[in-house]
């Protein structure tokens, strides 16, 4: 092994065992989250006000064009009218779930008790599916934040609804042309001025569509009541002169789900049960994608690493072509 | 023995387990029919919790990597300027060639919008930060520079000389991307996974997943060196290869010991004990895979086994199958989309895949048959 040669493996090594090494947790090479954009929509759920009725899937299928789904174990029961699908899919955008506990005797409690949880898009602040989506077909709108997807562009590669941390998008695989399905926060009723379908005919207020910064506000008032007053709950659209449902003040987990799992959420939700008993998961306050997208910056930066890279091969491919030149 | 030149090997085509290789294949073309009629659900049993398969991790992550050894063979050759090795680079890049080819095409029939494919290459749908991009593109650059690389042995077979001279000249830049873009793309195989977060077990996600897979893929490369050569040296007759592969199994055995040693220095810096030790699938496949990494690194090592054909070709295969374990439990077992998802392959899933492998020996036999690829001729 000649000088040069050696020169250049060691540089090599030195460069690869310096971009990782010194790297005790994988802190170092996150890039930082992204921030909430400045006019950024979102929705409050609150699980104890929900009922369960459904009426915001049913908005939703009518709203975005989407068939009534009916598992097959179900089918027998309920002969094609009712809508059943038990989780959002490649036909349903949201859903209602519901966790039971024991005699399921009280709403919100997490024994012997029963709740309601809604599932849809939590349009993410840092979003997975933005920043696995190889031909940007997921998109977050720079101002309200609201992520979206387009089918023209979309592949069908899949990686947005392996990334997602909340198992959000959704391919319909049982389509000869399927595509990619996701809560759009009905993007195309907001342009004419209207609220997202869900929150649009929520009988209690429990879906409520809002600017995230003013639903923040909300969320943490309802937390500093008593558990048992009275209280004013909006519904709706937050600010808009819609009647009240007046109900008392429930007992409230004290955390507001969605406010910083995985870099933040535009999605809050208040609940009476704990969070992961009603399938929303413990995250990290750090966004999955910081870390992919902070060690894929490092290492392709101005893809300086890979040129100096090809430039040591080139030279030491040449050197030994020449040198076994007649070999072939 | 003196040195000699590639030579097609000649001989019958159509042999009896060409045939049967042949009925594979057109099994798995039936139900690929089926799932480009009725859709992806028809054929798989991918879910909204499992949208990745064996069609992904098998045909594509695992295929690639069997598809190394042009590019692990290379790297000996021309960038360690090791020129005895010489005789193995063809029907290495050969392998390369199919491994890579046919997973690009297992990526069009398992993408579920294939008719947008050519979105990739549009620069305004261009997404950088995206791994799938990155890996999309520089597979697909890899594909053509394996048939600049292999394409010489066309040139010899037409007898066109003067362009084969004239491609020459400028070779070294191509075995240099033939280096390079590997290196990028075996290891953004990896970094795939690093979004996944606690989607995945800890026994298996780290920032190092783009190392681990740049290194097994390497190592798997000069598995399906070994192994190819012994096949078919044996298989027709050939003037064995064995003095050169024992001196190549040092190298892939202590490769193989770094990366072992490396990751369980990870996981234990990281204090993931207990996931290790838990009475669990993913404690029991994270065992296994090590003991699969550890026996082949074992036989390679020790000089006395190394010499054995016999226990090289166990080596390679073990090797071979732990790189593969390995794939399949990064992506699908140590995977927990939560909300009760399950998934293992159908049976049509399966045969696809197994005709998907059917054609690419089909391919093989045909390539070193017709061309001149090995070194040496039968006996007469």
């Amino acid at each position: 092994m000649d000088k040069s040669r050696r020169r250049f493996i060691q540089g090599a090594a030195g460069a690869i065992a310096g971009a990782v090494a010194p790297v005790e947790s994988t802190q170092a090479l996150r890039r930082e989250n992204k921030q909430l954009p400045p006019n950024a929509l979102g929705m409050l759920y609150d699980s104890t006000l929900c009922i369960g009725c459904r009426a915001c899937v049913t908005a939703c299928k009518e709203a975005n064009d989407v068939p009534v789904e009916q598992p097959a174990h179900l089918r027998e029961w309920n002969v094609g009218v009712w809508d059943s699908g038990e989780d959002i899919s490649g036909k349903t955008l949201n859903t209602i779930r519901v966790y039971t506990d024991g005699t399921k005797e009280r709403k919100d409690r997490e024994e012997n008790g029963y709740a309601f949880i809604k599932r849809h898009c939590l349009h993410c602040v840092d979003p997975s599916c933005v920043s696995v989506c190889p031909v940007s077909a997921m998109l977050k709108d720079a101002d309200t934040g609201i992520v979206t997807h387009n089918p023209d562009a979309c592949i069908g590669c899949r990686y947005c609804v392996y990334g997602c941390p909340f198992g959000v998008p959704q391919y319909q695989f049982d389509e000869t042309f399927g595509k990619i399905a996701k809560c759009e926060f009905c993007e195309h009723l907001q342009k004419k001025g209207e609220i997202p379908a869900c929150c649009d005919v929520c009988p209690t207020g429990a879906s409520l569509f809002g600017r995230v910064d003013d639903l923040q506000q909300e969320a943490e008032q309802r937390l500093s009541k008593q558990p048992g007053d009275r209280y004013e709950f909006p519904r709706g659209r937050l600010g808009d002169d819609r009647p009240t449902h007046e109900a008392a003040i429930p007992e409230y987990q004290s955390h507001v789900y969605g406010v910083k799992e995985a870099g933040g959420t535009q999605i809050r939700y208040l609940t009476g049960v704990p969070h992961q008993k009603l399938g929303l998961p413990k995250l990290p306050d750090e966004s999955y994608a910081s870390l992919s997208e902070g060690v894929q910056h490092t290492l392709y930066k101005g893809m300086i690493a890979p040129l100096a890279l090809l430039g040591g091969l080139i030279y030491l491919a040449r050197r030994s072509t020449k040198q076994h030149e007649d070999e072939e | 023995m003196a040195q000699s030149t590639h030579q097609p090997l000649g001989g019958k085509l159509l042999t009896k387990p060409f045939m049967l290789f042949a009925l594979l294949f057109l099994i798995a073309v039936y139900f690929l029919a089926t799932r480009f009629m009725f859709g992806l659900g028809s054929v798989t049993h991918l879910n909204g919790g499992y949208p990745w398969g064996i069609w992904v991790v098998v045909d594509v992550i695992i295929g690639t990597a069997f598809g190394c050894g042009g590019f692990a063979m290379a790297l000996l050759v021309y960038i360690f300027n090791k020129g005895e090795y010489h005789p193995l680079m063809r029907p290495a890049l050969l392998g390369g060639l199919f491994g890579y080819t046919l997973g690009g095409m297992a990526v069009i029939f398992d993408l579920g919008r294939y008719w947008n494919f050519y979105n990739l290459l549009l620069p305004w749908y261009a997404q950088p930060s995206s791994v799938m991009f990155e890996v999309a593109l520089c597979v697909m650059a890899y594909i053509l520079v394996l048939w600049i690389e292999f394409s010489p042995t066309f040139l010899e077979r037409l007898g066109l000389t003067n362009a084969k001279q004239k491609l020459k000249r400028f070779m070294y830049i191509i075995i240099a991307l033939g280096v390079l873009l590997p290196t990028m793309h075996q290891s953004s195989l990896g970094s795939l996974l690093l979004v996944m977060g606690s989607q995945l077990s800890p026994l298996w996600f780290t920032a190092w997943l783009p190392l681990w897979f740049l290194l097994t893929a390497i190592a798997m490369g000069y598995g399906i060196v070994i192994l190819e050569s012994t096949l078919i040296t044996n298989a027709f007759k050939l003037p064995s290869e064995q003095r050169i592969l024992s001196k190549l199994s040092p190298i892939v055995g202590w490769l193989l010991a770094a990366f072992v040693v490396l990751r369980l220095i990870d996981l234990l810096a990281h204090g993931h004990v207990a996931p290790m030790f838990a009475a669990d699938l993913n404690a029991f496949m994270f065992w296994l895979e090590i003991l699969v990494f550890v026996m082949p690194t074992i036989i390679l090592i020790s000089p006395a086994r190394r010499t054995d054909q016999r226990q090289m070709f166990l080596a390679a295969l073990l090797l071979l199958a732990a790189g593969s374990l390995y794939r399949i439990n990064a992506f699908l077992v140590a995977y927990d989309p939560g909300n009760g998802w399950s998934y293992f392959p159908s049976a049509p899933e399966l045969m696809v895949t197994i005709g998907v492998i059917a054609l690419e020996i089909m391919l093989y036999l045909v390539f070193v048959k017709k061309l001149p690829v090995l070194h040496g001729t039968r006996p007469a």
